[in-house]
């Protein structure tokens, strides 16, 4: 977010884009192994999807929605709506070129602006660059086939699709910020849903706004990616991860402690972690907590996605279109 | 007119830039994953790896009251963690008269200072990183260090084209305000979903205009031969001082940890 | 007649370091037609950029009478309408009726005087036809025309332009050139193209290195090759 600052005063304050320090060092590492596997499948899929013409295609419109992000306008107070862009990214490109797209600018800003952590930024792209691609595009998607094709169905999709986008990454960074114990749940998660909420309109009205001028100038842009597919597979793993994070919500509120992780941390006291053999330099692992509730949360995500990853694998394996379309 | 993203680069001949590409990332990802390892409270272990901070920088040339006023970057962030105060239970410090009395622990306190610390740590590393190592260099370092070669190439024409980008959404946003005038008596800006709107519009335009410059790239790119690999030359080999540097930053960093959990 | 640029002392500074004006003072009177030339980097866009306040400088800038200030700047862009190099940048809306109705629209105009505004604007550049069509789809010469349309629909008293004729092919330079003569504003244009200012205008300005090195009449200026060269300009 303070990249912007350096330029000219403009402020893109985006709340998303956790800082290295926030998340606990078992959180940030599974963040980035649910990464690794889901853009590394990204990264196959548009290879068939485009062929060579990826690099220059994705490239530069990671370029663009980099410096999209930078295009305001002005709400209330001082306040001012902008874009993140996953939504518009999947529903122009596809959902799988959306995630790469996605991805570069993220790791763009956490590398050269330090605009989110280095290890928060396996969970800052699954955020960021794949829940709100794969929720953005699915809700487009479902709404488009739902209320036809007209100028209104198209940007009432778009407005969903966007706005709903937001919403999900944010409950997902709130969800691992009570995981490592920085936010409890019942407090981050109103708190980042309510804000974002706000947050979502700027998206979507952003969103909507570049979709119908696209419409309107250049439509084969739009029909073109509902062509080279994407949909099967983004429906697989973003409803698997959809699903896996309702789960870990709903296991926090349903655990008898919802604020297990204090009362754990409580139990063994911080300076006595000092005491802890070293065995237990990751306490989060160890067995002794898998009756937390926590834990049993992270272990749902991480477990249910992959599941549901091996299974889009398979399934994008055996339906695969022998035609490659570049 | 160029406007200026700051490319935080600096060149410099010191012992910190002429390290290999390859054990900076690791020794930044290191550093920070040490610190993220180090307990709650142990603030002993944060002053020593904050002496490492300043002994890397001094070794680098950067000065360190710029590394102090970048790495406030984070500072708003805080606010995500600034509840901890008020709900990790521990021995009670004090206690606030509102919302019916909330009692601030010292476990709380601690907690909620060490990640404050914890984060402003890990920044500074990144920022020394990308201060001492040229991006197109960070970006051979993460191929080598295997991350997949496409995603490179596509970052690596996004850093080419980044400010290019930029500065034609700012032209838009200058053009934008030129236009934006008032007359004296009316209410002026239209209507929220107006003003979102317009700020569609200029994103999509730039977008079209995205992709075709992508389409001229290509093109450009299949006129030099290009099938799908941006191939690139070594940037730098591993030499005695990478491993002594890489060997002296392991072992401080395993003791300073260690001792952090003694 | 309100129509002045006054520019006094003006200094900025890039963020970066650069300092792109050393102290420029330039008065335009009302009705005048005034061309800036120089090198590329002598900081005539960015003395342009501070005319209606997108960039802020030290010194003062009076246009329109309305001293340059925070609380001044909605005026002042309705006052001055100012036309950027790239037509790109400019034409952000779908169709030309939305772009050149942009300013009115945000001005908070009622619709029927929108309407009269864009019919106007249009046919002063002499594009009413291509109310309807899709800006993307115009040729740069058609863009740049309808750019100042974009900016005559606020109805402004001064016009500033940033090379107009810049990648113009020469019909569609002659278009400009002719649509430039037929408008009755104050206008300070800058530009490369020696050939229009000797045929548009009758006051020349020089400028080099952030700073104005020489300013008179236009066939004066023009008529002296060594003050030309010097400064990086050729005469036909």
């Amino acid at each position: 977010m303070i990249h912007h600052l350096f330029l000219t005063g403009l402020s893109a304050p985006q709340a998303l884009h956790i800082p290295d320090g926030f998340l606990s060092a078992p959180v940030a590492i599974a963040g980035w192994v649910l990464t690794l596997f889901i853009v590394a499948y990204a990264l196959r899929r548009t290879r068939d999807q485009l062929g060579e013409r990826q690099v220059p295609l994705l490239g530069v419109l990671a370029a663009f929605i980099f410096a999209a992000q930078a295009i305001n306008f002005p709400v209330a107070g001082g306040t001012s709506g902008h874009l993140l862009g996953g939504a518009l990214a999947a529903i122009v490109l596809g959902p799988w070129a959306g995630v790469l797209v996605m991805t570069a600018v993220i790791g763009v800003q956490a590398l050269l602006f330090q605009d989110g952590g280095l290890l928060a930024m396996g969970w800052n792209i699954m955020n960021m660059g794949v829940l709100t691609v794969l929720t953005g595009y699915l809700a487009y998607t479902v709404l488009k086939r739902l209320l036809g094709t007209t100028q209104t169905s198209l940007m009432i999709a778009g407005v969903v699709g966007a706005w709903l986008s937001v919403e999900i990454g944010a409950v997902a960074a709130a969800v691992q910020l009570a995981v490592s114990g920085t936010s409890p749940l019942n407090i981050a998660l109103p708190a980042m849903v309510s804000v974002h909420a706000l947050i979502g309109i700027g998206e979507a009205l952003i969103t909507v706004g570049a979709l119908t001028l696209i419409a309107r100038t250049r439509p084969d842009l739009l029909t073109q990616s509902a062509k080279t597919g994407g949909t099967t597979s983004a429906a697989w793993v973003g409803g698997g991860l959809i699903i896996a994070l309702v789960v870990a919500v709903f296991s926090f509120a349903a655990s008898p402690e919802p604020d297990g992780l204090e009362r754990v941390a409580d139990n063994h006291g911080f300076l006595g972690l000092a005491q802890d053999p070293l065995y237990n330099i990751l306490p989060d692992y160890t067995i002794p907590f898998i009756s937390n509730g926590t834990v049993s949360g992270i272990a749902a995500v991480v477990l249910g996605t992959l599941l549901v990853f091996v299974i889009a694998l398979g399934i994008g394996r055996a339906t695969r279109n022998p035609k490659s379309i570049s | 007119m160029h406007i200026h993203l700051h490319d935080q680069y600096q060149q410099a001949q010191t012992l910190v830039h002429g390290l290999d590409a390859r054990v900076k990332v690791i020794l930044t990802v290191l550093f920070i994953l040490t610190v993220s390892l180090t307990p709650f409270g142990a603030f002993g272990a944060y002053i020593a790896l904050f002496a490492l901070i300043m002994a890397v920088a001094l070794l680098a040339r950067i000065e360190p009251m710029y590394l102090l006023k970048r790495s406030v970057v984070a500072l708003p962030f805080a606010l995500a963690a600034v509840t901890l105060p008020f709900t990790v239970p521990g021995q009670t410090l004090l206690t606030v008269p509102i919302f019916g009395g909330l009692t601030v622990s010292a476990e709380g306190v601690i907690r909620f200072v060490s990640i404050l610390i914890k984060s402003w740590l890990s920044l500074q590393m990144a920022i020394i990183l990308v201060t001492v190592t040229a991006f197109p260099a960070i970006l051979w370092a993460l191929r080598a260090l295997r991350i997949p070669p496409p995603l490179i190439a596509i970052v690596s024409l996004m850093y080419r084209y980044l400010f290019v980008l930029f500065d034609e959404a700012m032209r838009l946003l200058r053009a934008r305000a030129a236009r934006s005038a008032t007359q004296a008596g009316i209410r002026s800006g239209g209507s929220l979903a107006w003003r979102g709107q317009v700020a569609g519009r200029m994103a999509g335009s730039l977008m079209l205009r995205s992709f075709e410059r992508s389409e001229r790239i290509y093109n450009a790119m299949l006129a030099r031969g290009y099938q799908g690999q941006l191939l690139g030359l070594e940037h730098g080999h591993l030499t005695s001082r990478d491993v002594v540097a890489a060997a002296i930053m392991v072992a401080l960093l395993t003791l300073i940890l260690l001792l952090s959990r003694i | 007649m309100h129509h002045k640029i006054e520019v006094e002392n003006l200094e900025f500074t890039y963020p970066d370091g650069r300092k792109a004006l050393h102290g420029v003072t330039l008065i335009v009177q009302p009705g005048e037609k005034v061309a800036l030339v120089g090198p590329n980097g002598a900081g005539k866009s960015t003395l342009l950029l501070h005319l209606n306040g997108i960039l802020r400088g030290q010194g003062t800038i009076r246009v329109a009478h309305l001293e340059l200030a925070e609380a001044n700047l909605g005026k002042i862009r309705a006052a001055v309408g100012l036309v950027f190099q790239n037509p790109d940048d400019q034409l952000f809306s779908p169709t030309v009726f939305d772009d050149v109705a942009f300013g009115p629209l945000h001005m908070g105009l009622p619709e029927a005087t929108v309407r009269a505004r864009v019919q106007s604007a249009l046919t002063a550049v002499g594009m009413q036809e291509y109310r309807d069509r899709i800006s993307h789809h115009l040729s740069i010469g058609e863009k740049k025309r309808i750019a100042i349309a974009t900016v005559l629909s606020m109805e402004p008293e001064i016009l500033v332009l940033d090379e107009p004729t810049a990648g113009l092919d020469p019909r569609a330079r002659r278009t400009l050139i002719n649509l430039l003569r037929q408008l009755d504003m104050t206008m300070l244009v800058s530009t490369h193209d020696m050939r229009m200012v000797a045929e548009l205008f009758e006051r020349t300005v020089i400028m080099e290195d952030g700073r104005i090195v020489a300013s008179g009449a236009t066939a004066t200026l023009l008529a002296d090759p060594v003050l030309l060269e010097r400064h990086g300009l050729e005469m036909f």
